[in-house]
Parts: structure tokens; C-alpha cells; sequence
């Protein structure tokens, strides 16, 4: 086999792997539009949103009212845990925004050169005990949980939401063996869901986009674990008009409001 | 075995051999075939090329890592031998009984083998989950509750690579044969003693080989594990499901990780490399 035919089958080898990468997105170049200064007004094309789990209800709202007001352009978002969405960007994922549950999460993208300017803080969010439906072990607070039969699931600490429970936990003085540790917040609800754990601990915005299935107990330690939750237009954005206005519409009083009757907390 | 001797001698008393050169291998054909096996091994070289060589001693010894190739070997083995338990009469039955629904029962069994993994996870949840058709009654009788426990890793394992072991030992049943068994029922045996005495000893290595498979299979089980027996170190973080987390905030335990299971993969396969790499 000669050399430039080799290299060729290897660009060719290195392509799909690149793809199979990539996974989520599914944008084709289409890219920018001609000329490229365009105003809010004027974009389009596919834009690619990776958010933190938490976000999966509010952004996918705010995705279908940024479609409206932006007609021509499609959002496509990959939900997951902030970290494994940081390490798929930092990975090289072909991606527009990323919106992280942890500032810890973004600066492992931005540290990495991978931010277009810095991140904006755009929400705040607290824990809660997540409990089926009617709180049929009558959980009041984190001491309930550390009853030698209760099982209860966390995140991984790997994750925001692992991270802020283990600093609620702290600030508790409550020592808690759980039975599991998820790799994202969804993950460990829907143990909660299924009736496999009596409580877990996760982000009060996801208790109530629940809320037919599980109920959610406040407690007074979670105020010391606030999570912000940064976003940030990405540096390879293929589509960084339209990237830009997603970033404004999620600050923007309509993108507000949505986050806000989620649960979440309007810095 | 070269290629020389091939051309060399006539080889009068060799037995007849297939025509190996019989003009130009087609372009149409060598250059995809080079691109599948680059595809194949590239990323295998690339966790190679990645991998922090200098510091990977320590690595290895983290206790993280140790426990967790502890137990994925443990929870592999166990659910290799419950296979095995069920897995070899459930092959000897669909080999040796003609039995009505037996081509269902087969399609039935391959099941779990073309499943993703993560649908099987849902599916151990609802039949031996706290609510399911079976935990419940398991937790209201025994106070047994299967997930979030190793014995539910090795259930989410053997679920998935049974099939694995059923396949392998049912081929070896029926390429066995069947003379022997015969002959041992007109000697007067029972089937049961036919079994054991004559058609097991006979489907050993095929009965071997299948474990092997089966343990390999559940070795790399991720999905219905982390779905079903949920991720806790030392309880049901096997290697697979530390891989994931580990990428998540530290790429390069990640690859050692990797590391550590891409060798048990390659040590298989030279195991089985009589039954599968040696060519005609």
C-alpha cells in the first residue's frame, strides 16, 4: 500500500472514530451564515446545547421558544452529568453552549481553553430529599436518612450534584452510607421513581418536574450547598451567532421566568 | 506453516491443501479490509499511546482500582458458574429433546444477546426489583432485596452472558457425536448417566470455551449492571463502571482502568486461541 493511500484510509479511520465520538449532535457543518455579523435577529442552522441533567425540563422549554423566536434554527441539547458533558468538550465534542450545575465543572473547560469569553451565572439550585410519593417513611431531614434500614441514593461525587450533597452532609454533621451512587441527578430520582431507594438526594427543580411521582423534603442544611450554574458559549462553537443569542435568551426575562417555574433561583 | 513451504515442495504425502495464490488480491477488496482492521486496532493503539506509563504503578495499586477488579472478578466468576448451573442443561435441552416450541425457546434464550443491556437492567428492576413481579415477594417473605447488592451484579451479569455460554455449549452438543450416546443407551444407561459419563466429557472444550466467553462477557458488563445493581465501591463498582466515573474527572485513571481490562481481554483471547485464531 503506498504512503499517501495509507494515509488517506487513516484520515479515513480517524474521521469515523471522530464521529462515533461525537455521539450527540448530529450538525452537519452548516455553520455560521455568510458574512457573519449578523445581529440576534439573523440566526440559524443547528445549534448544539450541552446542559446538566437538572436542566432537561426548563432547557428544553427554552429550546422550542428560542426555535420560535429564531425561525430556521434547530436546537439539538445533550442532557447528562455536568462533568461527562466537560469531559466529552474537552474531548473535542463539536458543540455550541454548555450549561454546567457547578462552577468546579466549567472551570475544567474553561482551564482548558475551551470557553469563547468567561462563563455567566444563570440559576442557583438547592437540594431537597427526594421521597415517594405521600413520604411514606415520614422523612423530615438528613437524620432520617441515616437509619440503619433507610436506602438512599446519591450522586457520585464526580458530579455537581454528588458534590453539593456531600458538602450538605458536612455542614450536617451526618455520616450516611448510601446504598448507590448515580452518575447523574436524573439517575438517582428515578431509583426514588421506582421505589428501589426510600429517599435521595437531589436538586429541588427536579422534584418538581416529578412532582406526580415523588415529593420533596426541604432541609435547613442544603442553604449551605448552593449550586451556580454557569453558561458559557463554547471556543469551537460551529455556530457561534446563534450560540451567542441562546446564551441572551437564557438570560433574558423569558428565559428567566421559565427557569424560575421550574424551581430554580434567579441570581 | 509459511508460505514458502506452500510453493516450495510438491509435498506428495501433505495433504491436499487450498489454493492460496491464485492471482492478484483485488484492490476493491484489500483496501477496505485495511481499513476495518485500522479501525478495529486504532483505538486500542491510541489507549496505548495515552496511557501514563511513568506513573502507572502507582496507579494500579490505588486501592480504588484494586477493589474494583476484585469484584468484577469475583461477581464474573459467580455469574460464570451459575451459567454453567443452568446454562448447560438449558443448552442439552434444546440439542437433545425435541420438544413443541423448542425453535421459540431458542429465539427466547438469544434474547438478552441482542438486547442492549441497559433495556435488560429495566427489566431485572421490574421482575426483582422492591416492586417487582418477584422482589416483592422476595422482600415480604425474606427480607431480600436484590439491587444496590453484588448478588444483583452477578444476576444483571448472568442475564446478559448466558446466552453466550447456551450457544457455545448447544453447537458443541450437536457437532458431538451422536453414536456415543447411543451406544451408551443400547449398553443400558440411563440418559442421566448418558449425561454425565459420556455426552459432558465429550462437549468439554466446547463447554470450556463457552465459559470463557461468558466470563468475558461478564466481565464488561456496564449497562444492566448500573441500571440494575446501581454503583457503590466494593459493592457493585465493577471495572466497567469505574471506567465511566473515573473519565468523568480523572482521564487518565480512566485509561489505566482501561488498561487493566483490555489485558484481561487479550490474555482470553490467547487462552481460546487454538478455538478461534488458529485458521484452517
Amino acid at each position: 500500500m503506498s504512503a499517501p493511500r495509507f494515509r488517506a484510509a487513516l484520515a479515513v479511520v480517524v474521521a469515523l472514530a471522530v464521529t462515533g465520538l461525537a455521539g450527540c449532535g448530529g450538525d452537519d457543518p452548516a455553520g455560521p451564515q455568510p458574512g457573519g455579523s449578523g445581529g440576534a435577529t439573523t440566526v440559524s442552522g443547528n445549534l448544539t446545547v450541552l446542559a446538566a441533567a437538572s436542566l432537561t425540563e426548563s432547557f428544553t422549554r427554552i429550546g422550542r421558544d428560542f426555535e420560535a423566536a429564531h425561525p430556521g434554527t434547530t436546537v439539538t441539547f445533550s442532557f447528562a452529568g455536568s462533568s461527562a458533558l466537560a469531559t466529552q468538550i474537552n474531548q473535542g465534542a463539536p458543540a455550541d453552549v454548555f450549561a454546567s450545575a457547578a462552577p468546579a465543572t466549567m472551570r475544567t473547560v474553561t482551564d482548558a481553553g475551551n470557553g469563547a469569553g468567561s462563563p455567566t451565572t444563570f440559576v442557583r439550585n438547592q437540594l431537597v430529599i427526594a421521597v415517594p410519593k405521600g413520604n411514606p417513611h415520614g422523612v423530615t431531614g438528613l437524620t432520617d436518612l441515616t437509619k440503619p434500614d433507610a436506602k438512599v441514593a446519591l450522586c457520585a461525587e464526580q458530579v455537581p450534584c454528588g458534590a453539593a450533597a456531600t458538602k450538605a452532609l458536612d455542614a450536617a454533621g451526618v455520616t450516611l452510607t448510601p446504598v448507590t451512587l448515580e452518575q447523574d441527578v436524573k439517575a438517582a430520582l428515578a431509583k426514588v421513581k421506582l421505589g428501589e431507594v426510600d429517599a435521595a438526594l437531589v436538586y429541588r427543580t427536579d422534584v418538581r418536574a416529578a412532582a406526580a411521582d415523588v415529593d420533596g423534603v426541604e432541609f435547613p442544611e442544603s442553604s449551605g450547598a448552593v449550586n451556580d450554574y454557569p453558561i458559557v458559549v463554547l471556543k469551537n462553537a460551529p455556530n457561534k451567532p446563534a450560540a451567542r443569542a441562546f446564551v441572551d435568551h437564557v438570560l433574558s426575562d423569558t428565559g428567566r421566568a421559565v427557569l424560575t417555574e421550574a424551581g430554580f433561583q434567579v441570581p | 506453516m509459511t508460505l514458502l513451504d506452500d510453493v516450495a515442495s510438491p509435498a506428495p504425502a501433505a495433504p491436499p491443501r487450498r489454493p492460496r495464490r491464485t492471482g492478484r488480491v483485488p484492490v476493491a477488496l484489500l483496501l477496505p479490509a485495511a481499513l476495518g482492521l485500522l479501525f478495529l486496532v486504532l483505538p486500542l493503539a491510541g489507549l496505548l499511546v495515552r496511557a501514563p506509563w511513568s506513573t502507572l504503578p502507582q496507579r494500579l495499586t490505588e486501592p480504588g482500582v484494586l477493589t474494583a477488579l476484585r469484584l468484577s472478578v469475583v461477581t464474573a466468576t459467580a455469574a460464570t458458574l451459575l451459567c454453567l448451573a443452568l446454562g448447560v442443561p438449558l443448552a442439552w435441552l434444546l440439542a437433545r429433546v425435541d420438544f413443541p416450541g423448542r425453535r421459540v425457546v431458542r429465539a427466547l434464550v438469544t434474547v438478552p444477546l441482542v438486547l442492549p443491556p441497559v433495556v435488560g437492567g429495566v427489566a431485572l428492576l421490574l421482575v426483582f426489583g422492591r416492586r417487582g413481579l418477584l422482589g416483592g415477594w422476595l422482600d415480604s417473605t425474606f427480607g431480600v432485596t436484590l439491587p444496590f447488592t453484588t448478588t444483583g451484579v452477578v444476576l444483571a451479569e448472568a442475564f446478559v452472558a448466558m446466552p453466550f455460554l447456551v450457544i457455545a455449549v448447544e453447537g458443541a452438543l450437536r457437532g458431538a457425536d451422536g453414536r456415543y450416546e447411543e451406544a451408551a443407551a443400547t449398553l443400558g444407561a440411563s440418559r442421566w448417566t448418558t449425561f454425565t459419563h459420556v455426552t459432558l466429557p465429550l462437549v468439554a472444550p466446547g463447554i470450556a470455551a463457552g465459559a470463557v466467553l461468558c466470563w468475558a462477557r461478564a466481565l464488561g458488563e456496564f449497562g444492566a449492571t448500573i441500571t440494575f445493581a446501581g454503583n457503590f465501591p466494593g459493592r457493585t463498582q465493577t471495572m466497567p463502571l469505574a471506567v465511566y466515573l473515573a473519565l468523568e474527572t480523572d482521564l487518565q485513571a480512566a485509561i489505566v482502568l482501561s488498561l487493566v481490562l483490555l489485558t484481561v481481554s487479550v490474555v482470553i483471547l490467547a487462552s481460546l486461541r487454538d478455538r478461534w485464531i488458529s485458521g484452517p
